[in-house]
This record gives structure tokens, C-alpha cells and sequence, in this order.
């Protein structure tokens, strides 16, 4: 897996709560066998018009957030299905960061395996990031934030600072990269004793 | 084993947690792995690349449900794409030694149909599979979430998850439903209550008179859209009702009886401790209409479609206008006047052989309206034999509706059956987000019943007064 330190970059917003994955990537995009390209289907719906051209309404359409790889948005973003399409999506398109007040479960697990930072910040901090994010789009640039994965710290260079918490293992494993599959492979020995303790119980 | 009172998620996590390495997450055992097309092909590729096969395919069942056509099966599948998908499950399986329901075989169908249905699923259990609907096997006492492709990989090598013990909320139902008052209106007036993630990070066990008084498929129902408000897992701590359904299934314990003198012990010892308690009464529960493009946007039958400006949440305030929006409703209209144009009655929700009986029992003796296009989806070809079986296939025939062969359909649309831009659908599936059924489409959940009776009115129709044929 990619490994995530520390990563500066512009700030998307969508102001909008209950993101599902199925806005995130469509199903129509869903039949692909590959892990890969799905960046350029991510929101589909939402950012093209129905003749295939993009709809500047969409906030990620903004020529002011090109490049952006730090989204932030509203609460229990990635809710509904599954598909972990959704992460490859925002991953292939350049995002690294996911900022929100809450994150559906599967989604929030899913991120973690693509290199991808789901971050959880107070309602009023993430109110506060939306707030700066206007304010410097009004003055005339993107705005940009620094995530510190050791120090699971996220700030920007005008004041803001705030710490969040990662699940210590998650942590790990993004930090180094680590093949998760391969590390529990290692407890290889504890599963077989669990499989032989349980197949006397399974009635078989 | 501990003294002190341990809920049915207690039990079931403590049975299943292999180890915990210091500084790192729990591995939880996984007892059964359901597989489809979708969310499969990229873990198996995973497998392949680094050389590692499947730890127990005896353990691991796979069917295609989300992609297929359910026109003729004998006819070739149109759409390449669809069929690539179909064709690697197939060779998949092929090449892991895996269980494979494949297109054709008498018991494929919806992955959350069969598993229940074959008896693959049992109380006690721990059971994922790559789809967040997996909830639904928790109906029988089991422990069952929704996991990504990168988890499946895991699961297919290592038969275990790495997973943190999540929270318990109980919702406890006292009394009963009303007569026209169905499951389906049930778990939706919950999620209402619970907003679409009012149960992150928590399983829920529903507990009550309520619940113990649903039948087992009723029940799978309720379980199936617990991801709706959120929940990892939704889960019934097994009985009477789940014994007998389970007795004489094709992968039922061939020692049955010991089986359920295990399965007795699972429930939730008296005092044990939820981490959140949450009671509502069924007797409150009228039939239920989502108005919104969330599963939580929903209303009783005799209400009218609300005013989102007069909402107190600014979040809920804008994804309300925005549904109504999309939705194409105006604050004030009565629910009982909003036209319809197709009707989907299918569904890992709402597709077994009572919510089939269900809704033939409303057409029995109409017609569908000229205005409504209606079809039926059964979620497996058991089902499906069975209805025909009961002749409830001519009774949807005969009144107008298209008779399916079984697989997800419309609930998402990913084979050829969606709603066109606009089209305004009454559907017993369980998400009603923008496009879901079709880019543009139009949602509104509601149970078999109900969906029945909306195809034969044209428009939304109050079960509680209908006249039965
Ligand atoms: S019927 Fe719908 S919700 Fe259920 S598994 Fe299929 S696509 Fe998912």
C-alpha cells in the first residue's frame, strides 16, 4: 500500500451532508475489473451535464481547486454502499485528505486501505475550515492545508491547528505502507488454532 | 467465559476474535464469505498477484446478482462489460476452488436471498461480504457487515478482518404494527427517527414484543437496512421462529438439534449492558413513504410532503430543499397525490416469497394503471419457482406486471433495468439517493403492499383502507 507522512495541499470543499457512494462513483462505472481510472468518473452525475461537458456549477469544476487534494465536507460523508470505488475514485483523482465532521463506517475503513486520511474534525472546526476556505477563494487563491500524520495534526500557514485521533494500528500501517494482508498472515498459526479449536463446534 | 452479562454481539465477537497482537487491531474470525461480481474481481486479482489462494473456500460462496439481465437467461448477455464481470466471478471460482450460484443454477439469486434461503447463514456467525446489505444475515442471530474490496482480499487469505469491537444500540420496539402496517414500514419509520447515521460506529439489536412477533422474513427486512441509518450490522438474537426456518436447509447443521441447543445460549444475557438504549412503540408505525433522496426523508402515508425551509438542522434544512429539488415535489403536497410512473417491487429488502404474496394478495383481481409501468423482480429462482408454484406469477401477469427472473434489477440499476431521467418510481428497495435507479430517476421506498397498490392506483395509496379482492 502507498504510505501517507505528511501532505500539503489545496482544500475542495463540498457543502453538502449524507455524500453517498453512489454520488461519489456512479454504478454505471462499477463493472470495471480493475482497481485503477476510476478519477475521472469520481461525482459523475454531478460534474458533467448530460452532453458529457462539465458542469461549472459543481464546486470540484472551479478552476480555483484545480489540483485539489484535500477534500472537506459535511457530515456522514461516504454513507451508503459499499463499493470501495469510492476511495479509488477520490484517490485516482489526486485526493489524499477527506475532511468531515462524521464518516460513514465502511467508507472510513475503506480509505485507510487506499493511502487515503479520513479525518474527523468537530462540527465547528469543519464550519471554521468552510469559513476560510470561502475567504480565501474570495481574495483570489485556493486555500491549502498541512496534514501531519505523526503528529495527527492538521493546520494551516494563517493560525489554524487542530489535532485528530487515527486508530494507532491504522496509523501505523499508513505511515509505513505496510501490506496489511502480509501482517496478519504472520498470525498465521493463531487462525489455524482458532479453525482447529471451532471445527469440533461446527457440527460438521 | 466471563460472569459478567454479555450481549448477543458480546457473545458472537468474543467467540471470534482470533487475536489481538499488541498495538494493532483485533482479527476477527470469519465463519462465511459471500462473494458477487462487483466488488470481487480486484481482491481475487489481489490474491493472484501475490500468490496467495483462497484459506477456505468451503467457506466462501459466491453468485452473481448485481449485473445480470433478468430477461431470458438463455439469451447472451448484451452488455460486454457486464458479462466480462460475470465471466471472471466465474473464473474466479473456477481458479480458487469456490462455491459459484452462477447464472443458470437453480438456486442463484440475490446474494443476501440465498444465503439465508440455503441455510449458509446461521445464528452465531460471523458473515461479511463486499456489499453493505450483508446486515440482512443478522436477522437469524448473526453477526453480518458490509466490507470494501481490499477486506474482501483479506478475507479470501486470511479468513479473518481486522476489526475494532463496535458499539452496541439496542432498539427496543414494544407492542405491535397495525394490520397493513409491514416491516418494511417499520425499519424505515426507525431509520426516520435515527437519521441516516444515528447508528454509525453501533450494531444494533433490535429486542421487543414487536420484533419477536415478526416472522424470519420480516425480520431480514428490519436487519437488512440497518446501513441505512448507519449501523454496521443489524442483528435479532435467534428463537423459535429462526430454528424452524432454518430446519432442513440444503447447508443447515446436518446435527440439527445440537446446533440448537448451541444457538439457545446466544441470546443476551439478562442485564447485559448496550452502550445505547433507544425504545419506540409499533403501534406508533403508520405506512411509510420516503419523499426524499435519503432513506430518513420518509412520512406516513397520510401526511404531506414537509417544508425543508422549516427544518431547525441547517444540514438537514439543505439536503432537504436540494431532495425536493431533484425530486421534482413541492412542501404541502399530500403524499396519497403523487403520481407514479413505474413501480419495482424486488430487492434484497423486499423480493422473498412473502413480500411476493404480499403484494399479489393487493393486485389479485385489478389492473395495473395505464399510466404505470410495473415489473417484478424475485430475489432468487427459489422464490421465484415457489411463486410460480402458488401461481402468484399469474396474478402479477395477469394484472399487468412484467415477471423477472432473479437479481438486484432495479434496485441500483446496473443491468438494463433503470428509470429514465424523470420517471417517478414506487420501489421496496432500500435506497432512494439520487440516480440510484437511474440517472435522473425518481424514488420513493415503501413496502411490498404499498407498492402493489401504487401500481394499481397510479399514484400513492393508504394499504390501511384497501379493498381486497
Ligand atoms: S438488491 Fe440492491 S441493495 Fe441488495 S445487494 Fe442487490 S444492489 Fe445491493
Amino acid at each position: 500500500m502507498q504510505s501517507f507522512v505528511t501532505h500539503t495541499g489545496i482544500v475542495a470543499s463540498l457543502d453538502r451532508a449524507n455524500v453517498d457512494t453512489d454520488q461519489i462513483i456512479p454504478k454505471q462505472f462499477l463493472k470495471r475489473i480493475e482497481r485503477t481510472g476510476f478519477g475521472q468518473f469520481l461525482f459523475f452525475d454531478w460534474r458533467f451535464l448530460p452532453d458529457g461537458a462539465p458542469n461549472p456549477d459543481f464546486e470540484l469544476n472551479r478552476p480555483i481547486v484545480a489540483g485539489a487534494s484535500v477534500l472537506l465536507a459535511r457530515r456522514n460523508f461516504g454513507c451508503g454502499s459499499s463499493r470501495e470505488h469510492a476511495p479509488w475514485a477520490l484517490a485516482d483523482y489526486g485526493f489524499k485528505v477527506v475532511i468531515a465532521p462524521t464518516f460513514a463506517d465502511i467508507f472510513f475503513n475503506n480509505c485507510f486501505q487506499n493511502g487515503m486520511v479520513p479525518i474527523r474534525l468537530p462540527e465547528a472546526d469543519v464550519e471554521e475550515l468552510f469559513r476560510r476556505t470561502r475567504a480565501a477563494e474570495a481574495a483570489g487563491g485556493p486555500y491549502r492545508l498541512h496534514v501531519d500524520l505523526p503528529s495527527c495534526n492538521v493546520s494551516d500557514d494563517a493560525g489554524f491547528s487542530r489535532s485528530f485521533t487515527v486508530d494507532p494500528f491504522r496509523k501505523r500501517c499508513l505511515l509505513e505502507g505496510l501490506d496489511d494482508i502480509g501482517l496478519s498472515l504472520q498470525h498465521v498459526d493463531k487462525i489455524a488454532a482458532w479453525e482447529a479449536a471451532h471445527a469440533a463446534l461446527a457440527g460438521e | 467465559m466471563s460472569s459478567t452479562p454479555r450481549t448477543l454481539l458480546d457473545k458472537i465477537w468474543d467467540a471470534h476474535v482470533v487475536c489481538t497482537p499488541p498495538g494493532e487491531l483485533p482479527l476477527l474470525y470469519v465463519d462465511r464469505h459471500l462473494v458477487h461480481e462487483v466488488t470481487s474481481p480486484q481482491a481475487f486479482e489481489g490474491l493472484r498477484l501475490a500468490g496467495r489462494r483462497v484459506r477456505r473456500p468451503d467457506a466462501t460462496f459466491a453468485t452473481p446478482d448485481h449485473n445480470i439481465p433478468t430477461t431470458d437467461r438463455r439469451l447472451p448477455i448484451a452488455d460486454p462489460i457486464s458479462k466480462q464481470q460475470i465471466d471472471t466471478l466465474r473464473n474466479n471460482c473456477l481458479e480458487f476452488g469456490v462455491r459459484l450460484f452462477d447464472l443458470g443454477d437453480a438456486d442463484q439469486g440475490i446474494v443476501h436471498v440465498i444465503g439465508p434461503e440455503l441455510g449458509i447463514t446461521q445464528p452465531g456467525m460471523t458473515i461479511v461480504c463486499g456489499d453493505s446489505h450483508t446486515a440482512t444475515h443478522g436477522a437469524l442471530g448473526a453477526l453480518a457487515f458490509g466490507i470494501g474490496t481490499s477486506e474482501v482480499e483479506h478475507v479470501l487469505a486470511t479468513q479473518t478482518l481486522r476489526q475494532a469491537k463496535p458499539k452496541s444500540l439496542e432498539l427496543r420496539v414494544e407492542g405491535s404494527l397495525h394490520p397493513g402496517v409491514t416491516a418494511k414500514d417499520l425499519v424505515l419509520y426507525l431509520i426516520g427517527k435515527l437519521s441516516t447515521e444515528g447508528g454509525t460506529g453501533h450494531v444494533i439489536e433490535y429486542t421487543g414484543p414487536c420484533i419477536r412477533r415478526l416472522g424470519m422474513e420480516e425480520r431480514m427486512t428490519v436487519c437488512n437496512m440497518s446501513i441505512e441509518a448507519g449501523a454496521r450490522a443489524g442483528m435479532i438474537a435467534p428463537d423459535q421462529i429462526t430454528f424452524d426456518y432454518l430446519r432442513g436447509r440444503d447447508y443447515a447443521p446436518r446435527n440439527f438439534d445440537r446446533a440448537v441447543a448451541e444457538w439457545e445460549r446466544l441470546p443476551g444475557d439478562p442485564g447485559a449492558v448496550f452502550d445505547r438504549v433507544e425504545i419506540f412503540q409499533g403501534g406508533d408505525v403508520v405506512p411509510q413513504v420516503t419523499w426524499g433522496t435519503n432513506p430518513a426523508q420518509v412520512v406516513g402515508i397520510d401526511a404531506t410532503v414537509p417544508d425543508p425551509t422549516a427544518f431547525g438542522d441547517p444540514n438537514e434544512r439543505e439536503s432537504g430543499s436540494r431532495a425536493l429539488d431533484y425530486m421534482g415535489l413541492k412542501g404541502g403536497t399530500k403524499i396519497v397525490d403523487i403520481p407514479l410512473d413505474r413501480v419495482f417491487i424486488g430487492s434484497c429488502t423486499n423480493s422473498r416469497i412473502e413480500d411476493l404474496r404480499a403484494a399479489a394478495s393487493v393486485v389479485r383481481g385489478y389492473r395495473v394503471a395505464p399510466t404505470v409501468h410495473a415489473m417484478v423482480v424475485p430475489g432468487s429462482g427459489r422464490v421465484k419457482r415457489q411463486a410460480e408454484q402458488e401461481g402468484l406469477d399469474r396474478v402479477f401477469r395477469d394484472a399487468g406486471f412484467e415477471w423477472r427472473e432473479a437479481g438486484c434489477s432495479m434496485c441500483l440499476g446496473m443491468n438494463p433495468d433503470t428509470l429514465t431521467p424523470g420517471q417517478r418510481c414506487a420501489s421496496t428497495s432500500n435506497r432512494n439517493f439520487e440516480g440510484r435507479q437511474g440517472k435522473g430517476g425518481r424514488t420513493h421506498l415503501v413496502s411490498p403492499a404499498m407498492a402493489a397498490a401504487a401500481a394499481v392506483t397510479g399514484h400513492f395509496t393508504d394499504i390501511r383502507h384497501w379493498l381486497y379482492r
